[in-house]
């Protein structure tokens, strides 16, 4: 095998997509599993510490880890030549694995989107990085949380469509 | 009513049904 051959680019890409996507999902799962169950039990003098230092790094990671998983996980699907079929879930082709890997690139892009447009706006006005009274932070904190939650409900099906690939 | 997304255990639980309904979607197309 040449090293820099289609079968090893596609391999590269896989990976880094896979990279990616820990980072991403990571970060859902601590601020779904630990963080936000943690935060009522901090004392209140050293809770302000996570919005200052934790929660800004945090986001950073985990909006970047989504946008490069999907890059490449587009890439991927581009360079398989699957990504057509896969958008409209292999209907019509009798193709498993095209409507099983179809699914969970709906799934990781709606994912995405919540990430991008939706969780990363309302945090920004949380945090006070963006302008926003007492109020419109309070409902960005309930909206951010829900749409958070959507997406860890969401990655059940999504990576059982992407550990699937094989198997269909 | 409670929403059940403020629980974790029903946001996973939800999922896992999803994952279900999924399964047999996949099995329906292809």
């Amino acid at each position: 095998m040449e090293l820099v051959d289609f079968a090893w680019w596609n391999l590269c890409f896989r990976w880094l997509h896979v990279l990616s996507g820990i980072m991403w999902i990571g970060h859902l799962y601590y601020f779904n599993f630990t963080q936000t169950p943690t935060v009522p039990k901090i004392p209140a003098e050293l809770r302000p510490a996570i919005p200052r230092f934790i929660m800004p790094e945090a986001l950073w990671w985990f909006r970047w880890g989504a946008m490069s998983t999907i890059v490449f996980g587009l890439l991927l699907a581009l360079m398989n030549g699957y990504l057509g079929q896969a958008i409209i879930l292999g209907i019509g082709s009798h193709n498993a694995h095209v409507t099983n890997i179809g699914f969970g690139m709906w799934f990781g892009t709606i994912m995405w989107f919540n990430v991008w447009f939706i969780i990363w706006p309302k945090q920004q006005r949380v945090l006070g990085m963006v302008e926003a009274t007492d109020d419109e932070k309070k409902r960005a904190a309930r909206v951010a949380g829900l749409t958070s939650r959507v997406n860890t409900l969401l990655s059940v099906p999504m990576v059982y469509c992407m550990t699937g690939v094989h198997f269909y | 009513m409670k929403n059940p997304l403020d629980s974790l255990g029903q946001t996973v639980t939800l999922g896992v049904v999803l994952t279900i309904i999924v399964v047999l979607l996949i099995h329906a197309i292809a």
